[in-house]
C-alpha cells in the first residue's frame, strides 16, 4: 500500500516533468533554427561548459555576491524595520519616503550606483543586490511589528521583561511570519539582481558568462546558462522553504490548531 | 459595573476624534518626512560631503525634470514604459486566471502540475534576456515575453491558492444541486478566489513594471528604462536622477492603481468593508 502511494505521488510529481522534457526533447531533435537547438545539443554542452573551474570562478563568485548582500538587506532591514515600526510617530514620518523608494523598480539603482563608482568591482554588485532586497524586508517588518498583539506587549512589560528579550521573544518572534514573507519576496528581487548586475557591466559571474555566450552566438552553451540559473532559483527557494519551516514551526502549527486541521 | 457602563461610551466618542486628529498628524509628519529626505539631498553636494557629479542637488534634479515634463522624447517614452507594461499585464492576467482555475478546480491537474509550478516559478525571468535578445533584439516583444513570464507565475500561484480555499461544504452542495460547471465557477469558485486573483494582480502589476524597467535598461527596448540607460552613459547625471524620479512615480500610482481596483473588486468582500467602516 504504501509503496503504491509512494510510487503514486512519485508519477505526479515527476510525470509532468518527464513528459515536457521527453516533449521538448522529441520536437527539437530535428531543429535547425539556431535559437533553439536540440536539446540532446544543449545536454551534451552542459557537462563541457560548467565545468569546476566555471563553477568556482563564476558561479560561486556571483552566488556570494548575492548572498553577502541579501544578508546584508536582512539584517539591516529587520533592524531598522523595528525601530519604525514600534513608534508610531517615527512610522508615519518615515511612511511616504519608504513608498516612493519602495515604488523605483530595483534594477534601476545600477546606472545609479555605476554613477558613484563605476560599475566593475563586486562591491557596486554587492550594494545593488542589498539596496533592492533592504525594501520588502523593511516594510515588512514595520507591518509586522505593528500588528503585534497588544496584549502580549503589555504582559512583556508587566512582567518586566528586559528590553533585549523583549525585543526578540516577543518583538521579533511575534513580526517573524511577517519578516519571512518580505524576505522571500527579497530573494527573488536579489536574484534578478544578482544577473542584472553581472548583465550591465559584464565582467565576470554567471550573468557575464550567459552574456559571453549569448554574443559569440554558442547557442547550446547559453542554454546551459539559462538552465544553470534556473537551477540555482530553485535550490535557492527550496533552501529558503526548509529554513522558512524550522524557524516557523511553532506558526504554522499555531495555525493548523486554529483551523481546526 | 459603573466603569463597564462608562467604557463603551469612551470608546465610542473618543476614537473618532482622535482617530481624525491622528491620521492628520500622521499625514503632516509624513509630509515632514519627504520634507526631510529633500532637503538631505539638497545639502550633501551643497555642504561638499557627495560629489555633486554624483549626486546633485534636489532643486537641479527637479529642475531638470521639469524641462523634461516640455520634451515630446520624454512623453514618448513615458507611453511606451506604460503600454509595455499595460499589455504584458493584461495578457498575464487573462492567462494565469484562465489556467488557475482550470488546474485548480480539477485536481488530479492539479497534483501534476505542483512540482512544474514550483519548479518553473522561481527561474528568475530575467534568464530569459539573452534567450530573447538573440530572438527580438531590443523590440517590444522582448519586453513584452520577459514581462509575461514574470507576472504569469504571480498570478497563477495566487489564483490557485484561491480556488484551494472554495468551502467543501459550498462546492458539495453546489454539486449536488447539479448547478453546471459554469455556474459553479461563477457563483462557488470566482467569490472565493477574486480576492487571491486581486492580490496576485497587485503583484504582478509591480512585478511587470520592474521587468519592463529592466527590459528598456539592458536590452534598449524603447522606454523610460532605456533612457536612463542613455543619461547614464553620456554622463547626464541629473537627467539619470530625473528619469529615476519619474520611475519612482511611476512605481506610486501603479501601486495605487492596483489599491483602487482592489478596493472596487471587492466593495463586498469584509475585508473591505470593514476598512471602509
Amino acid at each position: 500500500m504504501t509503496v503504491r502511494s509512494l510510487a503514486r505521488q512519485a508519477a505526479l510529481t515527476l510525470g509532468l516533468p518527464v513528459a515536457m522534457i521527453a516533449l521538448w526533447w522529441v520536437v527539437s531533435a530535428n531543429s535547425t533554427s539556431i535559437f533553439w537547438p536540440p536539446l540532446s545539443e544543449i545536454v551534451e554542452a552542459f557537462p563541457e561548459t560548467w565545468t569546476w573551474d566555471r563553477i568556482v570562478n563564476s558561479v560561486v563568485p556571483s552566488v556570494v555576491r548575492l548572498l553577502t548582500g541579501y544578508t546584508i538587506a536582512v539584517v539591516v532591514g529587520v533592524a531598522a524595520g523595528t525601530a519604525i515600526g514600534l513608534s508610531r510617530n517615527v512610522r508615519a514620518f518615515c511612511e511616504p519616503s519608504m513608498e516612493f523608494f519602495r515604488a523605483i523598480p530595483p534594477p534601476v539603482l545600477v546606472p545609479i550606483i555605476a554613477l558613484f563608482t563605476g560599475y566593475t568591482g563586486a562591491t557596486a554588485k554587492i550594494v545593488t543586490i542589498a539596496l533592492g532586497c533592504l525594501w520588502p524586508v523593511l516594510l515588512n517588518t514595520v507591518e509586522g511589528v505593528r500588528g503585534l498583539d497588544e496584549v502580549q506587549l503589555d504582559t512583556a512589560r508587566c512582567y518586566r521583561f528586559r528590553t533585549r528579550s523583549r525585543l526578540i521573544h516577543v518583538v521579533l518572534r511575534g513580526a517573524s511570519p511577517q519578516i519571512s514573507t518580505g524576505a522571500r519576496q527579497a530573494l527573488s528581487i536579489g536574484v534578478i539582481l544578482m544577473v542584472v548586475s553581472e548583465l550591465f557591466g559584464a565582467n565576470s559571474g554567471l550573468g557575464a558568462d550567459i552574456v559571453q555566450f549569448q554574443r559569440s552566438f554558442a547557442i547550446p552553451q547559453m542554454w546551459t546558462g539559462i538552465i544553470m540559473l534556473g537551477l540555482i532559483g530553485v535550490v535557492l527557494s527550496a533552501i529558503f522553504r526548509i529554513v522558512e519551516n524550522r524557524a516557523l514551526a511553532w506558526y504554522y502549527g499555531l495555525r493548523r490548531a486554529d483551523r481546526g486541521a | 459595573m459603573g466603569a463597564t457602563l462608562t467604557a463603551p461610551s469612551q470608546t465610542v466618542t473618543r476614537p473618532i476624534r482622535t482617530r481624525r486628529a491622528g491620521r492628520l498628524r500622521d499625514t503632516v509628519l509624513g509630509i515632514l518626512g519627504l520634507a526631510v529626505v529633500v532637503l538631505v539631498i539638497e545639502l550633501l553636494p551643497r555642504v561638499g560631503v557627495v560629489d555633486s557629479r554624483f549626486l546633485p542637488p534636489a532643486s537641479e534634479m527637479l529642475a531638470t525634470l521639469w524641462d523634461q515634463l516640455g520634451e515630446p522624447s520624454f512623453w514618448t517614452a513615458l507611453g511606451d514604459t506604460l503600454r509595455g507594461w499595460a499589455i504584458g499585464l493584461a495578457i498575464a492576467m487573462v492567462a494565469g486566471v484562465a489556467v488557475g482555475i482550470v488546474v485548480g478546480s480539477i485536481p488530479l491537474l492539479r497534483a501534476i502540475t505542483a512540482s512544474t509550478v514550483e519548479f518553473l516559478r522561481p527561474i528568475p525571468s530575467v534568464a530569459l534576456i539573452p534567450l530573447v535578445v538573440l530572438i527580438y533584439g531590443s523590440q517590444p516583444q522582448s519586453a513584452l515575453i520577459l514581462v509575461v513570464y514574470a507576472s504569469f507565475w504571480q498570478v497563477l500561484v495566487q489564483v490557485l491558492y484561491g480556488v484551494a480555499d472554495v468551502d467543501p461544504v459550498v462546492r458539495d452542495t453546489a454539486h449536488s444541486y447539479r448547478f453546471s460547471r459554469r455556474a459553479i465557477v461563477r457563483t462557488v469558485i470566482w467569490p472565493t478566489a477574486l480576492p487571491y486573483v486581486v492580490t496576485g494582480f497587485r503583484l504582478a502589476a509591480a512585478v511587470a513594471l520592474i521587468l519592463e524597467i529592466t527590459a528598456e535598461l539592458i536590452i534598449g527596448v524603447p522606454g523610460l528604462g532605456q533612457r536612463i540607460g542613455v543619461a547614464q552613459s553620456s554622463g547626464a547625471v541629473s537627467l539619470t536622477y530625473a528619469l529615476v524620479i519619474v520611475v519612482g512615480l511611476v512605481g506610486i500610482t501603479v501601486n495605487l492603481f492596483a489599491r483602487v481596483v482592489e478596493r472596487r473588486a471587492l466593495r463586498w468582500h469584509s475585508s473591505v468593508r470593514r476598512e471602509i467602516a
